[in-house]
């Protein structure tokens, strides 16, 4: 027990690493909204593109949508973070974190929102009306979407971006402590508890009676 | 062009490394296979037990889903990794793949099958057991069976999310595919492997991303 508190919950250990953490929660941070609200706004805009019916640029979205939904993001990261080099196109791994985890994002959104669309009754004007309500219908999976791309930002510390995971893990090998990975898992939950529990909360009120 | 087709669709370096992608592929299927039915058992004893007389239990799973659902898989992975040594416990990759990934998986589970659970009229269940059928039996045979069929979307989705996630094995060096195609990408100086992953992940995936669109699009359909 006592070989348990010194090394997952040795207080002098975490302090050591507290700025390079707080600078790592910071990152996560910034990570976490740049990528929602941009992959948000995209698939808004692809499923809006899609609902335009026109052939070709449906197939496109679908095609995007699928490929991108169907590999994992660790996968898709990894692919843009070391294939693109070889096109003679170098992203430093904060860029390639934000576009991957926006483009899952969108694709996301894009599938949710267009079914939303699907079902609500043509000839009503998009943007006042058929939109909010779409949104409105998909808010709990769309919620769970957030939540997943919110946990998804700790893949971009395989990309070398200065995250949470990645300070901790990097003061876990300076230290050879857990500490500092127990310290960044408490700031996790902290960015994440919430948002599972609102969550949880939309589930409930999204079931039809 | 011809750069192009040398980096990305190198047929030379693909038949070099596609014994290495092909063994990487097996161990995606091995851990898919372990951890989605681990996931499903866990998941279900979560939702059940959540149906119990006895309010601690009931509120300790729901502690447990929340826990395991803001947890980021990866942080828990690594924790799990990098953490249990130092309990004396000698882990292997392996297994702690999989039990940082059943204990994410399991919570997501459990979720779907609560939701599976509540939805069956609570008269049924009176019904049932008024006809003398025990609590077990009752569940067995009248609640689950229509549950899953309810939940055969969010099942769905939530298996492809498993599976996909095994590709986080490579970052504690578990060799499955991800991890394959980065060696294979590193002996060869060659995007190529990468390219070849990802196809195999697209042609095995696939199916199930358009099985899961066409039911939330009917499940939306329905509710409007």
């Amino acid at each position: 027990m006592e070989g348990f508190a010194s090394n997952f919950l040795n207080w002098s250990v975490a302090q050591d690493y507290m700025s390079e953490l707080m600078a790592g929660m910071a990152m996560t941070l910034k990570l976490a909204i740049v990528v929602n609200i941009c992959g948000l706004v995209a698939g808004t805009v692809l499923a809006l593109i899609r609902s335009l019916r026109v052939g070709i640029l449906s197939a496109l979205v679908v095609l995007f949508a699928d490929v991108v939904r169907a590999l994992p993001p660790l996968m898709l990261m990894i692919v843009a973070y070391f294939g693109l080099p070889f096109l003679g196109l170098k992203l430093n791994g904060f860029a390639v974190a934000s576009i991957v985890l926006a483009a899952i994002l969108a694709s996301f959104t894009e599938e949710l929102l267009w079914a939303g669309l699907a079902a609500i009754a043509q000839g009503q004007m998009m943007r006042y009306v058929v939109l909010p309500q779409a949104f409105r219908m998909i808010l709990a999976p769309l919620t769970s979407r957030i939540i997943a791309t919110t946990k998804n930002t700790a893949l971009a510390s395989v990309v070398a971006v200065p995250e949470l995971l990645s300070q901790a893990n990097t003061a876990q090998g300076y230290s050879g402590n857990a500490s500092p990975l127990t310290v960044a898992s408490i700031g996790y939950l902290i960015i994440l508890l919430p948002m599972v529990i609102v969550a949880r909360r939309l589930e409930r009120l999204g079931k039809p009676a | 062009m011809n750069g192009f087709v040398d980096a990305f669709l190198n047929a030379a370096v693909l038949t070099r490394v596609w014994p290495l992608l092909l063994s990487g592929f097996g161990t995606t299927i091995i851990l898919s296979v372990i951890v989605v039915p681990a996931g499903l058992v866990v998941g279900l004893w979560v939702a059940l037990l959540q149906t119990v007389p006895w309010r601690p239990v009931r509120w300790s799973m729901v502690v447990y889903t929340d826990l395991f659902r803001a947890f980021p898989p990866l942080v828990l992975l690594i924790y799990v990794y990098y953490g249990l040594p130092f309990f004396g416990i000698n882990t292997n990759a392996l297994w702690s793949v999989v039990m940082a990934l059943t204990l994410n998986t399991s919570a997501y589970f459990g979720e779907v099958f609560r939701a599976g659970i509540e939805s069956i009229p609570r008269g049924q269940i009176q019904a049932a057991r008024a006809t003398g059928l025990s609590a077990g039996q009752t569940t067995a045979y009248v609640v689950l069976p229509q549950a899953i069929r309810n939940l055969l979307p969010d099942l769905t989705s939530n298996v492809l999310e498993t599976i996909k996630l095994t590709s986080l094995a490579s970052v504690v060096t578990l060799p499955e595919l991800l991890r394959a195609a980065r060696l294979a990408q590193g002996n060869t100086a060659n995007a190529t492997p990468l390219i070849a992953a990802a196809l195999i992940y697209l042609v095995c995936l696939w199916p199930l991303v358009r099985l899961t669109s066409r039911f939330e699009r009917r499940l939306l359909a329905a509710r409007a």
